[in-house]
């Protein structure tokens, strides 16, 4: 398969001018990495490990102080192909909120097409299928700040995906969500993977939404330390754990097992897998 | 509760009022007040107000709300129709006592003025009861949008608007949410000197200041991603367009206009 | 005794408008002193604007809210007497910090009880301490610091009020895994330490687990149940029906009970599924 997103040795930093001298703050140092088309990546780490900073190296937020970032073979420090790399690359963020320009659900989702130039009969269909997509379409009329928070960030996602880009990065788009509206926009996500193929970068906090991933990319001080399947990296429980991260309560479990001298399967990540080898060890 | 306001006066409806393109109200709410304000006489004005009485009625606008957006500018409608009642000294006098003296046209010119007022209010309340802002955002920007050639920034002050309007009801929330956290750590609001009180918002302003500020940067960011770059070469999904309703409603107001002239000349 | 007690406890959102909403209907409860209770329920489900009634924020539109023995709004000019009893941390707490320093944060709710300035620095200090704010922290500004020192900030600003009651609206959201541990075992702690009653409210069904000895579930403004985390977590089924998620670890189990494998207690945390399993096989722990 083709890559989509790259990232060859790449540095970033930000620099604090209000101090004097002013502070820099090495961010990200000397990452790799290759994403490729129609991948539904996770990328764990801590608070302020660099991964929101990654991902915004890659729609030209952020332009490398250091080393490559390419979207689709863009180089991203191109700033004549900046609209081409956004439209290629949308982002969702955290917070619902701050991200809906305008007050009614359609026109929002109408926005980044109309910035595009996207003649208006157009517009109009391809809001009207992106709302469908996300299941929002009943509510186009509605005014977006009575709706849930599950609700409005189903919204941004749509404004997003009327774009129709390849890949979408979200930045914890789960954080200030109740369970329900987490499962909401989870179930959206994947559908967009597994059904339109769009390659999906997803930063998140949540181990069970991690280990729905194909690939897993662990970020510590601004360092990959570990990239693979949902299975090769959740097993790795002491390494999470020191990192500061954790692992699903299944993979917890088996773990503990283990260690007490239980002989079972170390690749448990999922539910109903566990459930499977604890009924084989105990029926 | 702060949050219970409403904002704005839009009020939802399918009136063919409601129905009409909103450059084509806005313009012909222009229209209707020089028309008030070139009737100079009694005659004139009535025209004025049958007109503001038919848009009234076709618009369905409860009468109940047309009281409330009046109720505020009462006391300036009495206030004007004393000074005049007072103050007007020609005509023949009805009544004099010291310094005032009613006469009759002091209280014509009162009837008059007082009606004027109130056929203004009704007519722009109507504007804004039966558009919602963000209609009305978008055909300002596009009536004024001539002004771009003499470097009137109109895209982006419509954009300020928009945005502004859809912060609104998240700015109250957050600032209700602050409130609540500041009373639940003691502050008092509701008790003590003017000076006291006021700097008792110290403790909701500067958190709602800060967090105002995050957003707007969450926001911009959110807004460079989805490919905003000012407003060239900008499309829009709806269209304003001009339909029956407003070529009825033009003729509708010329007619009045046309009758308001007519009597200014005849007497 | 309990510390707080609702009586037929409603509340309703607009009334007599068209938008009317009861948002507590009918709340009887008793919450003793000591306790460290987990609040859940959905988005909607009342249990903001429950908690809101115990310091006194919202006036209940019927029923009595009763604060260590003393009836809530009996006495208006009492309020702000017994709101320094039930100290309430929102959610995002760290958006209201104002001041120039942390410590004159921090200070804001004791000066406003009208302590002197000797006995805020000794709570300050001892809140300071107990959140794990390094004291020279306490010098610089609030906005300075990571989003998880700010919550701390924000959480001492409430504990050095000393408050016999301490009510938390979701206090890890939005923090990495170990932010949120930090947090939670920062909150048992202050809880042994100061033996004071602690709620949390919070859409995590596996950290309520961990830290409460009873749960209170809100469903539709009704309390559906205040009890045991065991006996609350037996009820599974019935909570992932009103949308709630349970933890992974009980739902492994409802799922084994389904093949045939069951035990006689529910289970809810990891070391206690350890220990279950274990001993199903013989083996010691």
């Amino acid at each position: 398969m083709d890559s989509f997103l790259k990232a060859e040795g790449l540095w970033f930093s930000y620099i604090n001018e209000a101090e004097d001298p002013p502070v820099k703050t090495e961010v990200l140092k000397g990452v790799d990495l290759d994403i490729k088309k129609g991948e539904f990546v996770a990328i764990l780490g801590y608070n302020g490990s660099g991964k929101s900073t990654l991902a915004k190296c890659f729609n030209a937020i952020n332009i490398p102080e250091k080393g490559k970032a390419y979207v689709d073979g863009i180089d991203t420090s191109d700033e004549e192909r900046l609209l081409d790399i956004r439209q290629r690359v949308g982002m969702v963020f955290q917070n619902p909120d701050n991200q809906i320009v305008a007050t009614i659900v359609e026109e929002d989702c109408a926005f980044a097409l109309e910035n595009m130039g996207v003649p208006p009969a157009e517009i109009r269909q391809r809001v009207d299928d992106a709302l469908k997509t996300v299941g929002m379409y009943d509510y186009r009329e509605h005014a977006v700040h009575k709706l849930s928070g599950g609700q409005k960030q189903r919204v941004a996602i749509a404004g997003i995906i009327a774009m129709r880009p390849e890949c979408i990065l979200l930045d914890e788009p789960t954080a200030m969500l109740d369970p329900a509206g987490r499962r909401e926009v989870m179930k959206t996500i994947k559908m967009l993977n597994r059904e339109q193929g769009v390659t999906i970068v997803l930063i998140t906090h949540y181990m069970e939404e991690a280990a729905q991933a194909d690939r897993v990319v662990v970020i510590d001080s601004g360092e990959i330390m570990l990239d693979g399947a949902p299975k090769q990296i959740f097993t790795q429980v002491q390494t999470l754990r020191n990192l500061g991260l954790d692992v699903p309560q299944v993979t917890e479990l088996c773990y503990e097992l283990k260690k007490a001298g239980v002989d079972i399967a170390q690749d448990i990540i999922g539910e109903e897998e566990c459930a499977k080898a604890l009924f084989e060890l105990l029926k | 509760m702060i949050k219970d306001i409403t904002i704005g006066q839009y009020f939802p409806g399918k009136s063919p009022v409601h129905r009409m393109d909103p450059r084509a109200k806005i313009l012909l709410t222009a229209a209707f007040i020089v028309m008030l304000f070139v009737s100079h006489n009694i005659w004139g004005l009535l025209v004025g107000a049958a007109f503001t009485l038919v848009t009234f009625l076709i618009s369905r606008i409860p009468l109940k709300l047309m009281f409330k957006s009046l109720k505020p500018i009462l006391p300036i409608i009495i206030f004007t129709g004393l000074l005049n009642l007072f103050f007007i000294k020609t005509g023949e006098p009805y009544f004099k006592w010291k310094i005032f003296q009613v006469t009759d046209e002091g209280v014509s010119t009162a009837v008059f003025m007082a009606v004027r007022i109130i056929c203004l209010i009704i007519g722009s309340s109507l504007l804004t009861y039966t558009t919602s802002p963000i209609d009305l955002t978008d055909a300002i920007e596009r009536l004024l949008s001539p002004l771009k050639k003499i470097k009137v920034p109109v895209h982006e002050l419509a954009m300020m608007m928009t945005i502004a309007l859809r912060f609104i009801p998240t700015l109250i929330e957050e600032t209700d949410k602050i409130m609540s956290a500041q009373k639940a750590r003691g502050a008092d609001m509701e008790t003590g000197s003017l000076m006291k009180r006021a700097k008792a918002l110290i403790p909701i302003l500067v958190p709602l200041f800060v967090s105002s500020f995050r957003r707007a940067e969450e926001l911009a960011l959110a807004m460079e991603c989805r490919c905003y770059h000012g407003g060239e070469g900008r499309t829009r999904m709806k269209q304003l367009h001009l339909s029956a309703v407003d070529f009825f409603a033009f003729i509708f107001t010329a007619v009045f206009f046309a009758g308001v002239i007519v009597l200014n000349i005849l007497l | 005794m309990a510390v707080i007690k609702t009586e037929n406890l409603t509340y309703i959102y607009g009334e007599g408008t068209p938008f009317e909403k009861r948002a507590v209907d009918n709340v009887s409860l008793e919450i003793n002193e000591g306790e460290m209770i987990g609040v859940i329920g959905h988005t909607g489900s009342g249990k903001s604007t429950l908690i809101q009634h115990f310091n006194g924020l919202l006036k209940p539109s019927s029923g009595n809210v009763y604060i260590d023995g003393e009836r809530l709004w009996e006495d208006k000019a009492r309020l702000r007497q017994i709101r320094f009893k039930v100290g309430l941390v929102f959610q995002y707490p760290e958006y209201q910090l104002f001041e120039e320093t942390c410590y004159k944060d921090i200070a804001f709710g004791p000066k406003n009880m009208g302590l002197t300035e000797s006995e805020i620095d000794i709570r300050i200090k001892e809140t300071a301490e107990m959140v794990g704010l390094k004291s020279e922290l306490l010098e610089k500004s609030p906005f300075e610091l990571s989003g998880g020192q700010k919550r701390r900030v924000a959480i001492a600003g409430v504990m050095a009020m000393r408050p016999k009651v301490l009510i938390l609206d979701e206090p890890a959201s939005g923090l990495d895994p170990k932010g949120r541990e930090q947090i939670l075992t920062m909150l048992k702690d202050y809880h042994t330490a100061t033996k004071s009653t602690v709620m949390i409210v919070s859409h995590s069904m596996e950290d309520v687990a961990r830290y409460a000895d009873r749960i209170l579930v809100m469903n539709r403004g009704a309390l559906y149940c205040l009890d045991d985390t065991e006996k609350v977590f037996a009820k599974a089924d019935e909570l992932m029906a009103m949308g709630l998620s349970v933890p992974q670890i009980t739902r492994v189990f409802a799922r084994l009970k389904e093949m045939g494998v069951s035990f006689n207690k529910d289970v809810y945390t990891t070391p206690y599924a350890v220990k279950t399993i274990l001993e199903r096989l013989g083996k010691s722990v």
